[in-house]
């Protein structure tokens, strides 16, 4: 289980776990599920469209991640953010059918990108994912503080000069590269149920964010690693396992703490709702 | 008209399926979606057809009548976000996002064991994309009938719902029973998106629920001209897309025509910006005259929610 083929599976899918449970946590406090859904969903329209001429797949995803990420924060700043979201997510695969059309040559590909081929990872693959990845940390590492002020207390970080819309902005910059960059290694439903499953448990498990965001890898980790083990034993596919266990993580959770609150008093609880 | 419509665009069977179906969906799908806007329920709108398109990969692989599989995974689906979710905004977004990465999960393994990966290449395409011109001419009546229910359901319950979607707190001090009523709502969302997503596949379901509802929304501020607007932008934009589509086959000589669910999502969404700089201007034009407007007549749109 951890010799040949299978070695490149656990490296990346540790790394892909890392990444997910930081930012993950910020998509959870910011309720951005449906851009982190959205983004690398769509952008493989622009791996689509780089097969019709030519042109390398990683480039083709990652400018339509980040022009997805660019338009919905932009177009969100006056319209509805969920409304925009979905537009642009239709549109993106209306494209995509669109580029579709003109070529034969990637559809069979179709597939691996929405559940991933985690156990074929290649080692050249590793590279790029090692670095976005970093990429990532260090930029949320960067913008911690506003960060995680406009993530949780919106009004309060607008009066400390905050500016909540480029945050916003910035953040779904780290969303596009964080997905869409990994999206052909371990697949859209990978990446998408790590970032929401296991974040979301951690949140209510802790409420502190140093520890909520300790835990949040943690889980991730256990859940990614969970997963390569069951697909490896039973050989069903790994997305399945990925998406089964992240909802069960978080359903353990709430209803642990549900359970708590019930047994003792319902303040801790309430404050942890409160606070996010 | 022969530079307008293609010859045999009236005389092509396809052509007279697609009109309907895509009529019928549009109609269906924008007054329920001026709703689905207003509560801010897009996310849920979208995921719904993933959750239906798992159950329509489950009833493949028992071979059940498909149609089958995509309602009860559509119904299923949005029982199972009402259970996980809460009330507040952010917090739902959240339980629908676990819903869904469970479902795609779960419609991996499906079409893992029915199939090859080929196979499955087709199926997901399809699912994906699905196209107007494919529908088969049976469901047209299923789509009908279960379409005037879904609608039939929303106008029975006009005012609680609107109450509910625009202050559930308000509902709920008035004595509705705001549970219920959104219940009522999902099961009717999920039925007509369960519907839409294998008569015209998930893009044009989700594009059509959300994109004219939300065009209509920043058109006018009462609900009943919204639903009406929409509607009628979702069949302009559908028969339009539809007509391009046909026409696209003429236009460059020897290439592919356009996808029909590109024609339809192109217009939707130009339509969407466009109604937004009209929008623009507009309230412009009544910030400076001054006039006082009404506080909370209605949702604003301005008021996202982030």
């Amino acid at each position: 289980m951890f010799s040949g083929f299978m070695t490149n599976a656990w490296i990346v899918a540790t790394m892909v776990a890392v990444v997910a449970g930081v930012v993950g946590l910020f998509v959870v406090l910011r309720g951005d599920a449906f851009p982190a859904h959205a983004i690398p969903n769509g952008a493989f329209a622009g791996a689509a469209g780089a097969a019709l001429i030519g042109a390398n797949e990683l480039l083709g995803l990652g400018v339509f991640a980040v022009a997805a990420a660019l338009t919905i924060g932009w177009l969100g700043r006056r319209g509805r953010h969920d409304v925009v979201t979905a537009l642009a997510l239709v549109m993106m695969l209306a494209l995509g059918a669109a580029f579709l059309s003109h070529t034969t040559e990637y559809s069979q590909e179709i597939f691996s990108l929405l559940f991933g081929e985690v156990l074929g990872v290649s080692t050249t693959a590793l590279a790029p994912v090692a670095l976005l990845g970093a990429g990532c940390l260090i930029a949320v590492g960067a913008l911690y503080r506003p960060l995680l002020l406009s993530s949780s207390l919106p009004d309060v970080a607008a009066a400390r000069g905050v500016h909540n819309h480029l945050i916003e902005m910035a953040f779904l910059v780290i969303l596009a590269l964080a997905t869409a960059m990994t999206v052909p290694v371990v697949g859209s439903l990978l990446i998408f149920s790590l970032m929401v499953g296991p974040p979301a448990a951690a949140r209510v498990l802790a409420s502190r964010p140093s520890r909520a965001i300790t835990l949040s890898v943690a889980i991730a980790l256990l859940t990614a690693w969970f997963s390569i083990a069951s697909s490896y034993w039973s050989n069903w596919p790994i997305g399945f396992f990925v998406g089964v266990y992240s909802a069960a993580v978080y359903g353990v959770a709430k209803g642990g703490a549900l359970l708590h609150a019930r047994l003792r008093a319902p303040t801790p609880v309430l404050a942890v709702s409160a606070a996010a | 008209m022969s530079w307008l419509f293609e010859p045999g665009f009236f005389s092509s069977a396809q052509v007279h399926t697609a009109l309907i179906i895509g009529g019928v969906t549009a109609v269906v799908s924008a007054s329920i979606g001026v709703f689905t806007v207003i509560r801010g329920q897009s996310f849920a709108g979208h995921a719904l057809t993933d959750t239906a398109a798992t159950g329509g990969s489950a009833a493949v692989l028992v071979s059940i009548n498909p149609l089958v599989g995509f309602l009860a995974g559509a119904v299923l689906g949005a029982g199972a976000m009402e259970a996980v979710g809460v009330r507040h905004v952010r917090s739902r977004d959240l339980a629908t996002g676990i819903v869904l990465g469970a479902s795609i999960g779960l419609a991996s393994l499906f079409l893992y064991l029915t199939t090859t990966t080929t196979a499955t290449t087709g199926a997901t395409q399809e699912i994906l994309f699905g196209s107007i011109f494919v529908t088969a001419p049976s469901t047209v009546p299923v789509v009908i009938v279960f379409g005037v229910l879904a609608v039939l359901v929303v106008a029975a319950g006009f005012r609680p719902l609107l109450l509910t979607s625009i202050d559930p707190d308000l509902a709920a001090a008035s004595g509705l029973r705001v549970g219920v009523v959104e219940l009522a709502y999902m099961a009717a969302l999920a039925f007509a998106v369960g519907l839409s997503s294998i008569a015209v596949g998930a893009i044009l379901s989700t594009a059509l629920l959300i994109g004219p509802a939300a065009t209509a929304l920043r058109l006018t501020k009462r609900i009943v001209a919204a639903v009406a607007v929409a509607a009628g932008l979702g069949i302009a934009t559908t028969w339009l897309g539809i007509l391009l589509a046909y026409d696209s086959a003429d236009w460059g000589a020897g290439r592919d025509t356009l996808p029909v669910s590109f024609c339809i999502v192109g217009l939707v969404f130009v339509l969407y910006l466009v109604s937004g700089l009209a929008f623009r201007v507009s309230e412009g034009a009544r910030a400076a005259r001054r006039s006082p407007s009404r506080p909370g007549a209605a949702p604003r749109m301005s008021s996202g929610s982030s």
